[in-house]
């Protein structure tokens, strides 16, 4: 089973992830959009990790909750709304629960998804965050439903997202600022699948240990 | 990068502080959420208008705020869009029950967050409209991208729907006002050399010493195509024929123009391209009824300029006459 200790583990994880990668993901957004993604998501994340406290004693919903409206009030951008709804709905699909099933926890990663494509009226091929997290999620449905283990089923996963991350440079962008570019935004990679890649990343190392459940 | 800044994080709070310490006759400057307000906010029984976006683009939107044209405006960090929260504040700040107008400009992000504050506020019971502005002609085909971006004409039905609102016009009225508007309203820009954001420290894309970039946007994002620099006069055709023939504009419409700086050229260059624009309309039979020259929309300290034209009627220039008293635009008050 995930805990909600596991949960927290993430977004730590992911933190600092984000924090390492604030200029790569800066450069990529420079390339084709306009230079904000790494410091926009690094703002978003370190205030979600200042809040973390407040609902220390809380439910993985009520987690996953707070994170999304953090990042709806602090990110901005296209990338607030973007993974506040992805985390938002994620967490609205778990609420009241203090540990997830590997099964449970794809249901809240497939919520967030759904939202996600909703809110930015997108879909696989556009050159976004959806092309990492639909093969992702994909991957890790795939997986759990085989019978692997939730620890090998996020490594795929992770490298389903990352395939979809990279399958995005060839790509010609039709939604968000990078669209404006026309053909100019082929060979770029896109920062949001990048910044989803990273998301799955973190799950797949912080939930390396976990297994046979 | 060489900057008049502090720090590159404190930007904005120090703007805001320091627009609050200048204006303290016209605006209130709320923090956490950061927007600013008019003085005199809510005006009982008049319709709020609302805007936003991210900082950068000075005077727009904060300098707008004031009599006869914006009730508030959220900034976001340098070329991010504000988030709901702000926004959600914001119209609850400038409710006088008789709803407010949300002034958008199209980017995927000011879109996305102003549609989650407009849910926010229409569940606390407060009526909302937006309206969503879209006038870049260099971005062409709206199929295959995010559809055009909202530039030049943002100023334009700022000061326009202002007007409106102060008169006492319906909610439904200064909205519709808003999309005729934004229909008659056509943009285009360029840029000479490229601009730093405070917190990347470097300038956002390369742009060679005898390079321009035609069709840009207003957040240092490159522009459709890049070409070796060529004369006032030929930028100038380059920028309006295509605004002209997009409308199209026809002999015998009437016009308000506009030629803005996107902050780092001089009104002497303003101007010289202001001189070739109205040759371009005058040429095509196009009446010029007003002009506004300077730095409207800016992109911080790029060098280059947008061309605005907006068809009016006889309304909309009564509507641009009438008084307005903001940081950015002030007269007849």
């Amino acid at each position: 089973m995930i805990t909600r200790d596991d949960i927290i583990s993430w977004l730590q994880c992911y933190r600092q992830v984000v924090g390492e990668n604030k200029d790569y993901l800066t450069q990529l957004d420079a390339a084709i959009g306009d230079a904000d993604h790494g410091a926009n998501m690094d703002r978003g994340f370190a205030a979600v990790l200042e809040k973390m406290p407040t609902v220390a004693a809380k439910d993985i919903g009520a987690i996953l909750k707070m994170t999304g409206m953090t990042l709806v009030a602090t990110v901005g951008g296209a990338g607030g709304p973007l993974y506040g709804t992805f985390f938002m709905r994620a967490g609205a699909t778990v609420d009241g629960k203090m540990e997830l099933s590997p099964l449970e926890f794809l249901a809240a990663l497939e919520a967030g998804l759904a939202g996600v494509q909703q809110r930015g009226k997108a879909t696989t091929g556009e050159k976004t965050m959806v092309d990492a997290l639909t093969p992702a999620c994909q991957a890790l449905r795939r997986a759990l439903e085989a019978g692997q283990p939730l620890s090998a089923a996020l490594q795929q996963a992770a490298q389903a997202a990352e395939e979809g991350m990279k399958a995005t440079i060839p790509m010609l962008a039709t939604k968000g600022r990078a669209s404006y570019l026309g053909e100019r935004s082929i060979g770029h990679q896109d920062p949001g699948a990048t910044s989803s890649y990273l998301l799955f990343r973190c799950a797949a190392d912080c939930f390396a240990n976990k297994n046979k459940e | 990068m060489k900057k008049l800044i502090n720090k590159p994080e404190d930007v904005v709070v120090e703007e805001l502080q320091g627009i609050a310490a200048a204006h303290p006759d016209l605006v209130r400057v709320h923090f956490n959420p950061n927007y600013i307000v008019r003085a005199d906010a809510p005006i009982q029984g008049k319709v709020g208008i609302v805007s936003g976006g991210g900082s950068g683009h000075e005077p727009m939107h904060g300098g707008y705020v004031g009599m006869g044209m914006l009730d508030a405006a959220c900034p976001g960090a340098v070329f991010t869009s504000p988030t709901p929260d702000q926004m959600f504040e914001a119209t609850k700040a400038v409710n006088g029950g008789a709803g407010v107008l949300h002034i958008v400009k199209n980017y995927t992000g000011d879109v996305l967050n102003f549609e989650m504050a407009a849910e926010l506020a229409q569940a606390e019971g407060i009526e909302v409209a937006s309206v969503i502005i879209d006038d870049d002609v260099a971005v062409q085909d709206s199929l295959y991208t995010a559809g055009r971006r909202g530039v030049g004409t943002t100023v334009l039905a700022e000061k326009i729907c202002g007007a409106a609102a102060e008169q006492g016009r319906s909610l439904q009225e200064v909205a519709d006002l808003c999309r005729k508007v934004n229909g008659w309203g056509r943009s285009m820009g360029m840029a000479l050399t490229s601009c730093t954001v405070p917190h990347v420290g470097k300038p956002t894309f390369d742009l060679p010493e005898d390079q321009m970039e035609i069709g840009i946007g207003i957040h240092g994002e490159p522009g459709r195509t890049r070409m070796p620099l060529k004369t006032a006069d030929e930028i100038t055709e380059m920028l309006a024929l295509p605004v002209i023939n997009d409308l199209p504009f026809k002999a015998g419409d009437t016009v308000i123009a506009m030629v803005n700086g996107m902050g780092g050229t001089p009104l002497i260059e303003l101007y010289i391209v202001y001189r070739k624009l109205a040759e371009i309309c005058k040429a095509h039979g196009i009446t010029i009824a007003r002009s506004l020259v300077g730095n409207y929309i800016t992109s911080l300290e790029m060098a280059g300029c947008s061309i605005t034209l907006l068809k009016a009627d006889d309304d909309i220039i009564k509507l641009w006459d009438a008084p307005v008293k903001t940081a950015g635009l002030r007269w007849g008050a």
